[in-house]
């Protein structure tokens, strides 16, 4: 029975189909005669209005290229220009004998066989009045070289056009970023129009972050050419605008000293002013020469410097996270004080080591004889672990959570160059959303030595730094501070970005901490002493040094022994004249050791002559 | 026991279809010759692409339609998660994130889509009793609404419009009722303004470029008058073989993708169109007739919702560059320059032969 009934829908079904299918055939054929009639309306009815376009259509709208706009350190050092350059180009019509040309040429100027074939390439597909580059990039040498022997060489000719340069090459290039080609990905997301006659785009830093402001309006030609396209005349012509120019914080000196105190490491330095936020150098070792990168680098080169274990391309300043070690102190010690955790009176026992009630395991202190009794400036300024591990414990982690977030830590700083990461400041529901485990107390005591799982940038410790020496008032870091239309003049400041700063329920904690800091720089124990002995100004500063490799228990920590990449990274955060604060610095030395001995002196370095003009030599 | 069937049978091909395509193909190197500026690189790639999808059109062809039907929902669900993926992990390629990098291959899940939502919709139409109830419809317009969206999110308008397309075509070959069709179309009408402020800036642009496209002279608008200048110049019998004057002094924008069809109408006229349309009229009724004669009900509505889809591809590319529709930047197939969209092209060719070619011998 059922059988029937199903026999019977299949037929209708087929049925159905069958009618659909016509259908549909019929409406394919109704459109296809709306395309027909389509083209037989612009084929035949137009065609002679069309016809006539066509052989009218000799205005061509040529694209002129803006200039890029320059950038400039904070005292009108050129960091990025554009500069001239040559170009080799060929206008086959005007050659009688190519051959022989092409020979000529190869004897005076460099040209390799992939530019010949290229040429022979283009060769082919352009029309015989359009010029073909055969070689980019002529040095100086070879420019004059040509023009002595240009009469022998008819139809070829020096193009000159503008490119990209970084005058000061690897200094601040992290910093001021590179252009290159544009590819064909970033094609999709640009005003075609604009860029229709423009090549490079800024890639990263600056040059990439800036790039709107940079770049420019396109200008337009108006041409009239014959009917195989030869231009005849230009028409019209509305000018392009030049990009405008950028006033950047960084002191180029500044810079170079910083990349020279730090050579041969590999680590970062920033530094601030903290009432602006202008970033004065942002360092990140080793550079690289961003020249190599406007043209296109080799694979070879660029294999070299992609895998080179020192990774001069990866911007540690921005993106390197690194845990902050002992320089967290400062701000632990004074959630300390915000949360009445501790007083400054209140005393602690260091044996050298510390145990939760109840376990076996012992936290240990740097300093395995034990530091004996401290009181919080004592704490701070020999970097006494045991005390802070007792206060983390008294803080618990939702408390330095909360505190430290309020000083930018685990946070992008918001600089106005792009690739920062965030860091991490670790908490209770980070750890259950992205382990799905609870928070054990000792992860809080490790967290009250800034280890464990706490990662901050170079950059963010600037950052926290700066806000430190201006006593809780943030202002966002920046790197440009003013932009200047090239036409006009006319330079337009950019003004700092405030933050929403930290309030403490007692202002009096401030002076206290930052005297902890003094001690550490300036005290007969602190442990960047050496640094503070010949101080013409007031430093307060802090060491860390964070550790990359887990040493056992009863093991011993012998630097020697290790090998280099598992030796601790040495930190230091500075800010002078305490008084009046107008730099805050942050050191980073991968693997460099200690941070009293490798990172110290090169804020020191870098304080000296930001404040006094002068070198500083320990 | 010996197989003495011909050679096309047992590899399960359709000569007819094939000789359609092969053509349009033949038709599209010698127009890619001219519109590349006789970069005989272009069309080894060109080449070298077509045998891919070539091949990839073979082995489905072998693939019974029921195992076809099996697949189906799976291959949906695959490509449901694959359009995830692309969300969360997809390389921003063109401005937007379609590509999904599979380490070995740059994939674009869209495409895939393209042929697992009517494959799905038209499975699960097959399993019901026809025409589709309410409920059914219903079921079917999430089926083609979900990826839709995932597409649109990518965003990919023009893909997103055309994967609904696809589907829709399966829904109405199924005998939707006309009644309803009018009604959605109504409320899609309605819906019209409210999807304006949910279209991207570019989107908002080059609808009124279509409308008025004087008003962007220098951007897509520019696009269009040279396409019109370039097919109407080209007159009833063209100017000629690698002499069409407007593509060569490179007024044609795009003229080795979308804007192809310019080119050839430039230099082959009004002769040459008409016999360009009769080549893709050939295949698409070969293909709704390879539909109409298929013995399942989803082999059926499969065949027939690619072959229409195809025609879609056609007649969209076509008013594009004719100037009756938006630019919308959709190929043309077997003609345009690139490779992604042909390879799903090719298999829903592919299925179309498997459809047609695997018949199920009644016994008794």
């Amino acid at each position: 029975m059922s059988l029937g009934i199903t026999l019977k829908d299949k037929a209708r079904e087929s049925r159905l189909l069958r009618q659909r299918v016509l259908t549909a055939l019929a409406v394919v054929l109704v459109l296809a005669t709306v395309l027909i009639n389509r083209l037989v309306y612009l084929q035949v009815i137009s065609h002679d209005h069309f016809a006539t376009l066509s052989e009218k259509n000799r205005v061509k709208i040529v694209p002129i290229p803006p200039t890029r706009g320059l950038i400039y350190d904070r005292n009108g050092v050129v960091l990025a220009q554009n500069q001239p350059s040559f170009s080799l180009e060929i206008v086959p019509e005007a050659v009688d004998d190519m051959e022989a040309s092409l020979q000529g040429l190869a004897e005076i100027i460099d040209v390799r066989d992939s530019d010949l074939d290229r040429f022979r390439k283009l060769l082919k597909r352009k029309r015989a009045f359009e010029g073909i580059p055969l070689r980019f990039h002529l040095s100086e040498e070879e420019v004059a070289r040509f023009a002595v022997n240009r009469h022998r060489f008819p139809g070829v000719d020096i193009e000159a056009r503008l490119t990209r340069q970084y005058p000061l090459g690897a200094t601040a290039a992290h910093v001021v970023g590179y252009v290159g080609r544009i590819d064909e990905q970033e094609l999709q997301h640009l005003d075609t129009a604009n860029y229709s006659g423009t090549s490079h785009l800024g890639k990263t830093g600056v040059e990439k972050a800036y790039e709107g402001v940079l770049h420019g309006k396109v200008g337009y030609q108006h041409v009239e050419t014959n009917a195989q396209g030869r231009t005849l005349r230009i028409l019209d012509r509305t000018p392009p605008q030049p990009g405008d120019d950028l006033a950047i914080d960084i002191d180029v000196s500044l810079q170079a000293v910083a990349e020279a105190a730090l050579a041969g490491e590999n680590g970062a330095v920033v530094a601030i002013e903290p009432r602006t936020g202008g970033i004065l150098a942002l360092v990140s070792t080793p550079s690289y020469d961003p020249n190599l990168f406007v043209n296109g680098i080799d694979s070879r080169r660029y294999a070299s410097l992609q895998l080179s274990p020192d990774r001069p391309l990866f911007n540690r300043a921005l993106r390197g996270q690194y845990p902050p070690g002992s320089t967290v102190k400062p701000f632990v010690g004074l959630a300390g004080l915000e949360y009445e955790a501790t007083t400054m009176e209140r005393e602690t026992w260091c044996p050298g080591w510390y145990q939760l009630p109840g376990r076996s395991h012992r936290y240990r202190d740097w300093k395995r004889s034990g530091h004996g009794k401290l009181d919080l400036n004592g704490a701070m300024t020999q970097s006494c672990d045991v005390y802070f591990y007792d206060l983390a414990l008294e803080l618990g982690i939702d408390r330095i959570h909360s505190f430290m977030t309020r000083f930018g830590f685990g946070e992008k700083t918001g600089v106005d160059i792009g690739g920062e990461v965030t860091g991490l400041m670790p908490s209770r529901e980070w750890k259950r959303a992205v382990r799905n485990q609870p928070w054990y107390p000792g992860e809080t005591l490790i967290t009250g030595i800034g280890q464990g799982f706490t990662l901050t940038t170079p950059l963010q410790l600037a950052t926290a730094t700066a806000s430190l020496a201006k006593r809780g008032s943030r202002v966002r870091p920046r790197v440009v501070n003013a932009v200047i239309d090239p036409e006009v003049g006319e330079t337009v400041a950019i003004e700092p970005v405030a933050e929403a700063g930290v309030t403490l329920r007692d202002g009096a904690h401030w002076n206290l901490v930052i005297q902890g800091m003094v001690d550490v720089v300036h005290g007969a124990r602190g442990t960047a002493r050496r640094i503070g002995v010949d101080a013409p100004y007031t430093i307060a500063g802090k060491t860390g040094t964070a550790q990359v490799f887990t040493i056992g228990q009863e093991e011993k920590y012998e630097a020697e022994e290790l090998e280099k990449r598992l030796r601790d990274h040495a930190l230091f955060i500075a800010f002078a004249p305490v008084e009046e604060p107008r730099i805050a610095v942050a050191v980073l030395v991968e693997n460099g050791g200690s941070g009293s001995k490798a990172a110290a002196p090169i804020a020191r370095k870098v304080m000296d002559h930001y404040l006094l003009g002068q070198a500083w030599e320990s | 026991m010996q197989d003495d069937r011909p050679l096309a049978q047992r590899l399960h091909l359709d000569l007819s279809l094939l000789f359609g395509i092969l053509v349009l193909a033949g038709v599209g190197f010698v127009v890619l010759y001219s519109a590349g500026g006789q970069d005989t690189d272009l069309l080894i790639r060109q080449g070298v692409r077509l045998l891919t999808a070539l091949a990839v059109m073979f082995v489905v062809a072998m693939v019974p339609p029921r195992h076809l039907a099996y697949w189906a929902p799976w291959l949906y669900a695959a490509g449901l998660g694959l359009l995830f993926a692309v969300l969360f992990f997809g390389d921003v390629g063109k401005g937007a994130q379609r590509w999904l990098d599979l380490g070995i291959l740059r994939f674009q899940p869209s495409e895939m889509v393209k042929i697992t939502v009517p494959a799905m919709v038209a499975w699960y139409l097959a399993e019901r009793s026809l025409p589709p109830r309410f409920g059914d419809i219903v079921v079917a317009g999430l089926i083609i609404l979900v990826p839709t969206i995932l597409i649109a999110r990518q965003p990919d308008l023009g893909t997103a419009l055309l994967v609904a397309v696809s589907g829709a075509l399966v829904l109405l070959l199924a005998g939707i009722s006309w009644r309803f069709v009018g009604m959605v179309s109504l409320l899609l009408a309605a819906f019209a303004p409210i999807l304006w402020y949910l279209m991207h800036d570019y989107q908002q642009q080059r609808v009124l470029t279509f409308l008025n496209p004087e008003s962007d002279p220098l951007g897509a608008g520019y696009h269009i008058i040279q396409s019109k200048i370039a097919i109407g110049s080209g007159g009833l019998y063209g100017k000629g073989w690698l002499n069409g004057t407007q593509s060569h002094l490179d007024f044609l924008p795009e003229r080795s993708t979308d804007f192809v069809f310019a080119v050839y109408s430039e230099e082959f006229g009004l002769l040459g169109v008409l016999i360009l349309l009769g080549l893709y009229l050939f295949v698409i009724t070969r293909g709704l007739f390879m539909a109409f004669g298929a013995q399942e009900t989803f082999g059926r509505l499969l065949g027939g919702g690619l072959t229409l889809t195809f025609f879609v591809y056609v007649f969209v590319n076509i008013g594009m560059v004719t100037g009756l529709l938006p630019v919308v930047g959709v190929p043309l197939p077997l003609l345009s320059y690139g490779g992604t969209s042909l390879v799903s092209l090719m298999a829903a060719f592919g299925i179309l032969m498997s459809v047609h070619t695997h018949r199920r011998l009644l016994s008794g």
